[in-house]
């Protein structure tokens, strides 16, 4: 709640920042301060200590849960600006502008990820939705930046009309918008209308997380936007996307899985094909890591798939290691001139720091053990496992071993492979220590998952 | 307590050496932590033999199930000499070897000794997976960073081989964790579950794939002779030595006693599996040019008829295996020594191009007649020991009596095969005419022929007198057919 207040008012006063502050630096200052203070309040409310109370009317819930998303996020968004903000300034004039979009995006995060009626899902993921569109096209003079914004919308909108029509779909079924309310039907005779709101639902969530086979917008819209923004949409907006699509299966169809399970598990399962074997003909590092988003999308439907503690604890702890690895990639790739595995030549020799933390986040991406990432997979398959599909799990695992060809490509570039030209690139110290603090994070996690997941209970 | 240091030490001593910058520095530094490992492990076995010091056991991701437990039991301890063994010789073998930032070479040899220690040593199913994983990586670097000029394609195959078959074994360790009655990961958990004979069929195929590719078991050794031909020497010798026998490991302690009704009901399966790989790579073995690739197929055909020993399910045979897991190590480690030194020395490794050195070199020649007639199963060497008690176990098999003679008679006939490459190979290097190649030759260093001449004393000494080894692995072979009859039964 109070993190809600916090991100909507910090846009706010980025965007009236820019009539007063002139300065760039003060700007980002500015910024980082907004945030750190949505970070503390949130940690103060998952500690009990709430600023003020609101009465939502039942609209919105938070719980430990969403909460600790919120924190999740709102951290992942820390990181996101100490390693990408200062490339913000070369993409246009409107700098503060941007701050103000990415909080108000954040504010349909938190919306998204604590809603208790569908009316609020379909605010959250408008909230969130709109100022990336225009995030997508900030780059106003390249032609793939407004191209990838104008397919970002048509798309999105589109999918949002199915969000909206099987909302009310859902409610022409069930007589009210309020999730976690028992079906007033007998489960064995499930009204035609219900199914087909779900289907809709079940559509439309799955084009905002990019899964199978609604996929299609991702690769171009994420290669097409400044790398900066995609790197925040790649990890942070997707992640709300998967929290919101859990929540809403679990809340509203969770007691009607038989009739959507098998449909889940076929959706996780292409998108794990689909996205595992596409990325491996990649030959630019953006275009690569758009499709692995789209198979680490595939290892987070298993959690829709499960739906139980495991999903839960799993999804919590992958959003957090997949966001740090993906945005620190992603924070370098911002600074390379070079796009393709080439380019990467011979970094290691260059940058013995960098290279060593970006092995880090490769790892943890593909899933080797002493890395969050493997932990998150692994909760993945403990809950697919419990949750009655050992061949579905059998599957993921073979496609995270396929996912083993493209990370490591990387890793083979930045080592093994003599550089061409020189890869002169200018590296703050800062940049390189928030690298190597994520890197830290993300091996801690891999050895202590319970720093983050005992904040669920205790 | 004394087991937790077998890991840590390796571990530490390893990440430290990635600072120390001096050459000569670093050398010393990573033999003196291989130094201290055997040190504990020769001390684990003689003055500090309580059950505190072999085992340890800490709270560790309670929340999953698991724990940091580890345990030096016969079976662990067999490898753990091994490894701590090969260790220094391997350093000391390598030591005028030249590489590039020797530092973060030898740290990466550290970092895998570590791995294999916790591996050899763990008694929890998602420890080993980590351990398993955390001995992997590092051997991967070390192949694409300083091998031949192919290793960054070979080593990722390997790397692809062993991942893959590894993360589906995972699955397999999950499915057994949800099988256990209190949910966990602790090896006495898993050895009491009574699983249902259909299960158990297809079970095992998750877990035996992924120690099938490690060791590797034919169809599944296509990435080994290119590996080890593209490795640098000293990775090799982990690779060949030490590491091939993390797949045996994994099979006695991770597969038979969990699953003995599809151990059983696989062995025909798999033991001619392994009997074709064994008779397909001695023909190959005795084609080869290259002493590397040679020694590549001469160790998947050991390596497969400790496999047909492991699956003959008899005391006996078992007891064999052991043996052989560790002279096969030591015997195939002391084939790499001099595979190095003629490199070293000479730039190649084509035996067409050698020839005549036993007069240049004979003290490595005689060394070297010594180790490779151990590798033949020569008697008074210790390979005969080992071979003779596997030979033995794979007679008394449990299965239709044809079969066992073919296996038998078809192990019996990759004996001769590996006598006729390995003094073929003997032959082509150290006589006939010199040429100008090996005209100008000398002979091994002081420090090398110590090392060999060290290899060779384990060789012969455990030839006339096996005792020992004998020991160290009975008590575990003893509760290991303890625990698959009590199993059997309740199966039948």
């Amino acid at each position: 709640m109070n993190a809600l207040l916090f991100s909507a008012l910090s846009g706010v006063i980025m965007m009236f920042s820019g009539l007063i502050l002139k300065n760039n630096s003060t700007v980002r200052m500015l910024a980082h301060i907004l945030l750190l203070a949505v970070i503390i309040v949130n940690m103060l409310e998952l500690k009990g200590i709430s600023l003020f109370n609101i009465d939502t009317k039942e609209l919105l819930i938070f719980d430990r849960f969403s909460l600790l998303f919120t924190l999740v996020a709102a951290i992942c968004t820390l990181a996101f600006f100490l390693v990408s903000s200062k490339d913000m300034v070369r993409i246009g004039s409107n700098y503060p502008d941007y701050f103000a979009l990415l909080f108000f995006v954040l504010s349909g995060v938190i919306i998204s990820a604590s809603f208790k009626s569908l009316l609020m899902l379909f605010l959250g993921i408008e909230i969130l939705s709109i100022p990336l569109y225009i995030l997508t096209g900030s780059d106003k003079r390249n032609l793939k930046s407004n191209e990838a914004s104008l397919k970002y919308f048509l798309m999105g909108s589109f999918s949002t009309g199915l969000m909206l029509m099987g909302i009310a779909l859902v409610y022409g079924a069930t007589g009210t918008f309020k999730t976690g309310v028992p079906f007033p039907f007998e489960l064995n005779k499930v009204p035609v209308l219900l199914i087909a709101g779900m289907m809709l639902l079940l559509f439309s969530m799955s084009f905002k997380v990019s899964a199978a086979p609604f996929h299609f917008w991702t690769p171009d819209v994420y290669d097409g936007a400044p790398t900066v923004f995609t790197s925040f949409m790649a990890t942070i907006v997707k992640a709300a996307g998967f929290i919101a699509f859990m929540r809403l299966f679990n809340d509203v169809f969770g007691a009607i899985q038989p009739q959507w399970k098998l449909l889940v598990a076929i959706i996780a399962a292409a998108t794990l094909f689909i996205g595992n074997l596409t990325a491996v003909f990649q030959q630019s590092v953006k275009r690569m890591l758009a499709y692995s988003s789209i198979s680490q999308a595939g290892f987070m439907v298993l959690a829709v798939y499960a739906l139980n503690d495991d999903a839960r604890e799993g999804l919590i702890l992958y959003t957090a290691a997949y966001s740090i690895a993906t945005i620190g990639i992603f924070g370098l790739l911002t600074k390379m001139k070079d796009y393709t595995f080439e380019g990467f030549n011979g970094f290691a020799k260059q940058q013995p720091v960098l290279a060593a933390t970006m092995v880090t986040f490769l790892l943890s991406l593909a899933g080797i053990p002493l890395t969050a990432g493997f932990l998150s997979k692994f909760y993945m398959l403990r809950a697919t496992i419990n949750g009655g599909s050992i061949w579905l799990a059998v599957f993921a695992v073979l496609m995270a071993a396929v996912s083993v060809y493209y990370y490591f490509r990387l890793i083979q570039a930045m080592y093994f492979k003599d550089g061409t030209g020189n890869i002169s690139i200018q590296l703050s110290p800062s940049f390189k220590y928030t690298m190597v603090v994520l890197a830290a994070v993300t091996i801690v996690l891999g050895i202590f998952p319970n720093l983050l997941i005992n904040w669920l209970y205790f | 307590m004394i087991v937790l240091l077998l890991f840590l030490v390796p571990l530490i001593g390893g990440l430290l050496s990635f600072f120390i910058k001096n050459d000569k520095a670093v050398r010393g530094w990573s033999l003196l932590v291989s130094l201290i490992v055997l040190f504990l492990l020769i001390a684990s076995n003689t003055f500090l033999k309580s059950t505190a010091h072999l085992n340890f056991s800490a709270p560790w991701m309670g929340s999953l199930g698991s724990s940091f437990s580890l345990k030096l039991d016969g079976l662990s301890q067999v490898l753990t000499l091994l490894t701590s063994i090969s260790y220094p010789v391997i350093l000391v073998a390598t030591w005028k070897t030249e590489y590039r930032k020797p530092n973060n070479f030898l740290a990466l040899m550290l970092l895998t000794q570590a791995g294999l220690m916790g591996v050899f040593t763990a008694t929890d199913a998602l420890l080993f997976y980590f351990f398993w994983e955390l001995a992997l990586i590092p051997v991967y670097f070390l192949c694409s960073g300083w091998g031949h000029e192919r290793r960054i394609a070979v080593t990722f195959k390997f790397f692809i081989y062993t991942f893959t078959a590894s993360v589906v074994m995972l699955v397999g360790i999950l499915y057994l964790y949800f099988l256990t009655p209190d949910h966990s990961f602790s090896m006495q958990s898993f050895y009491a579950l009574k699983i249902p004979a259909n299960t158990q069929s297809w079970l095992f195929w998750l877990l035996f794939i992924a120690f099938a590719v490690k060791m590797p078991v034919f169809p599944f050794h296509t990435w080994q002779p290119d590996t080890y031909e593209q490795s640098p020497t000293a990775a090799t010798m982990v690779l060949s030595g030490i590491m091939v026998k993390m797949g045996l490991f994994g099979l006695i302690r991770w597969v038979w006693p969990i699953f003995p009704g599809a151990f059983h009901a696989w062995g025909d399966v798999t033991m001619s599996m392994a009997l074709i790989g064994v008779i397909y790579a001695s023909l190959i073995a005795i084609q080869q040019d290259d002493l590397k690739r040679l020694i590549a197929y001469s160790s998947i055909a050991h390596m497969g008829i400790m496999v047909m020993a492991t699956f003959s399910e008899s005391a006996i045979g078992m007891q064999g295996v052991l043996m052989q897991m560790f002279n096969h190590g030591i015997n195939i480690i002391g084939l790499w020594i001099v595979v190095e030194l003629i490199e070293r020395q000479f730039g190649t490794r084509k035996l067409s191009q050698l020839g005549g050195l036993a007069q240049k070199a004979p003290a490595l020649a005689t060394l070297l007649v010594i180790v490779a007639l151990g590798n033949v199963a020569l008697p008074l060497t210790n390979g005969f020991i080992g071979e003779f008690l596997m030979f033995n176990g794979i007679w008394s098999t449990n299965t239709a009596n044809t079969h066992r003679i073919i296996f038998t008679v078809g192990a019996l006939i990759s004996i001769i095969l590996s006598a006729v490459y390995t003094l073929n190979m003997i032959k082509k290097i150290f006589f006939g005419n010199t040429n100008s190649l090996t005209e100008t030759a000398h002979d091994a260093y002081l420090h090398e022929r110590i090392i060999l001449g060290v290899l060779v004393i384990i060789i012969l000494v455990l030839g006339v007198y096996p005792q020992p080894l004998l020991d160290l692995g009975n008590s575990f072979v003893d509760v290991l057919m303890n625990n698959v009859n009590v199993a059997n039964l309740i199966v039948k």
